[in-house]
């Protein structure tokens, strides 16, 4: 693994600290992503994992530390600029407009205007290209629905994530982020994300996840990011420790340092 | 009908971002006031008075906007509030007197021609083509898809990059300048300045745009519907009253109209969820 440690990471924190009053949701925490690989972020309620995706993700800004997107400095204010970035993030809530239909949603803040005079002018959409490029992106990934005119609420939970996804991985040029992303959905549609995420990772994107489900996680990502009290108290592959061993870390209950694949 | 027809849209643009409009009547009301008092009581070029009139409205528009995006009210109360302010305003700018003796250009949309046997106002031609632009818009550019999603799921929509703020002051804003122009076609039909004028307008713009399917959950709805359902709404009033039922049994019936109405998108709700 000498050669991922040469490698500059695509994103990278360090010693990240926020506060909110008393309470300190992030104490000096470090994180890193390589290009090519799934990594899942772990750890106890309270052990500041949303608030650490936050920090990258755009939502919130630390108090303190430094964010670096391939080795340089970078400065979010808000979500949106992250995605100017090519930073994508997965809502765990499903943050799709119901109503509106799957393209729509896929370009939804992005909507693809017609090149001519109205396009311009009076910001009037080429709707027949949102929905051309809506077709290929929902194909690229394999997800399965009839017409990109359905409203997104005719679709069940996982093919509603998989709409989710897709936008990230459309749009994200650099990370997708996802925040428990299959929290909400059933054992056969979890399992048709987690291959969704693989997808997106086989083709070039890397993904940061945050997980409750350990097995999901030892089954899915490559590195293991353990958070414990704000910082990350460790890094593991699935095949340097068990999951006993993580769950262990997370609790604070052994505190060995991970040894590197 | 093309009053409550053009202060329908402005009520569909609001209800489609799941808030609501009670001052619309009371705004229109006041912009009668304004157009009209300053056209023949100050002896304003007419031209410019009744700009002023619609800028008045459109001032209570930004007004609304302000109150529901940057004190986030929510916008049942802030129209309530508003409806209010406006109605105050218009007792006390017309002392409540009636202006007549208007000068042509702000009576024009009262104004008739013939077609296919019948005769048409000016206005009801104004109120159909603001709805096919307003069709135009909602359906067809970015900023009226912006619309749908803030009112659909506002959050997703902020967090998609939508920026729902300045969307729903827009909204606001596009209902008052549509109240303005309501207000002159009510000046043109009636012909006066009437400060009692517009006291049913919210409810009656309400229904019509309920009627027309429009949800008042947010996000889902045209104003092809509002347009179906103020003339349904109209047809309704003006067939009753041809068939000399009292005026009173038609409220009667408009109110279970929009209970039905209302209704009806209330269980297709529940069922999708």
């Amino acid at each position: 693994m000498s050669a991922v440690e040469a490698r500059v990471p695509v994103l990278e924190a360090r010693g990240l600290v926020k506060r909110y009053g008393v309470v300190t949701a992030l104490d000096g925490a470090d994180f890193d992503l390589f290009a090519g690989e799934i990594v899942a972020v772990i750890g106890d309620n309270g052990a500041g994992k949303s608030t650490l995706i936050k920090a990258l993700s755009g939502a919130i800004e630390p108090d303190r530390g430094e964010i670096l997107l391939n080795g340089t400095p970078v400065h979010f204010r808000n979500p949106l600029e992250a995605r100017r970035n090519g930073i994508e993030t997965v809502y765990q809530d499903l943050a799709l407009a119901p109503a509106l239909d799957i393209a729509e949603n896929l370009f939804l803040g992005r909507e693809v205007r017609r090149r001519d005079i109205i396009g311009t002018l009076l910001r009037v959409t080429d709707r027949p290209r949102m929905l051309r490029e809506a077709r290929a992106h929902i194909a690229d990934l394999k997800i399965n629905v009839r017409s990109m005119k359905q409203p997104v609420e005719t679709l069940s939970g996982g093919q509603r994530q998989g709409v989710a996804v897709a936008r990230a991985a459309a749009f994200a040029s650099r990370v997708v982020i996802m925040d428990e992303p299959t929290a909400a959905l059933g054992v056969r549609e979890s399992g048709m994300v987690l291959d969704l995420i693989r997808t997106v990772r086989a083709r070039g994107t890397p993904v940061v996840l945050i997980s409750h489900n350990m097995p999901q996680v030892f089954e899915i990502a490559d590195r293991l990011h353990v958070m414990r009290l704000g910082r990350r108290v460790a890094t593991i592959t699935p095949a340097s420790h068990t999951m006993t061993e993580a769950v262990a870390l997370m609790t604070g209950a052994s505190s060995f340092q991970g040894k590197e694949g | 009908m093309a009053v409550v027809g053009i202060l329908a849209i402005g009520q569909t643009l609001i209800i489609l971002t799941a808030g609501v409009d009670l001052s619309n009547g009371s705004v229109m009301a006041f912009g009668t006031i304004v157009m009209t008092k300053l056209a023949v009581m100050h002896g304003m070029n007419p031209f410019v008075a009744i700009a002023l009139g619609i800028a008045a409205c459109l001032g209570f528009g930004v007004l609304n906007g302000l109150l529901v995006t940057v004190l986030r009210l929510p916008p049942f109360i802030v129209t309530l509030g508003t409806l209010n302010i406006a109605f105050a305003l218009t007792h006390i700018y017309s002392n409540e007197e009636t202006i007549a003796n208007l000068p042509d250009p702000v009576v024009f949309f009262g104004n008739t021609f013939h077609f296919a046997g019948t005769t048409i106002t000016y206005g009801a031609v104004l109120a159909v083509a603001l709805t096919l632009l307003t069709w135009f818009v909602l359906t067809k550019t970015v900023a009226g898809r912006h619309v749908y999603a803030t009112g659909n799921n506002p959050d997703a929509a902020r967090l998609a990059g939508v920026r729902t703020r300045r969307v729903l002051i827009g909204v606001y804003a596009t209902a008052g300048l549509l109240y303005g122009i309501a207000a002159l076609v009510l000046v043109g039909r009636t012909g006066v300045g009437d400060p009692q004028a517009g006291q049913s307008g919210n409810l009656d713009s309400i229904t019509a745009v309920v009627v027309g399917g429009t949800s008042l959950f947010g996000g889902r709805g045209s104003v092809l519907g509002t347009l179906v359902g103020t003339l349904i709404v109209g047809i309704f009033r003006n067939g009753l009253q041809l068939m000399g039922v009292a005026a009173i049994y038609q409220f009667l019936i408009t109110g279970i109209l929009v209970i039905l109405a209302v209704a009806v998108d209330q269980l297709s709700r529940r069922s999708r969820a």
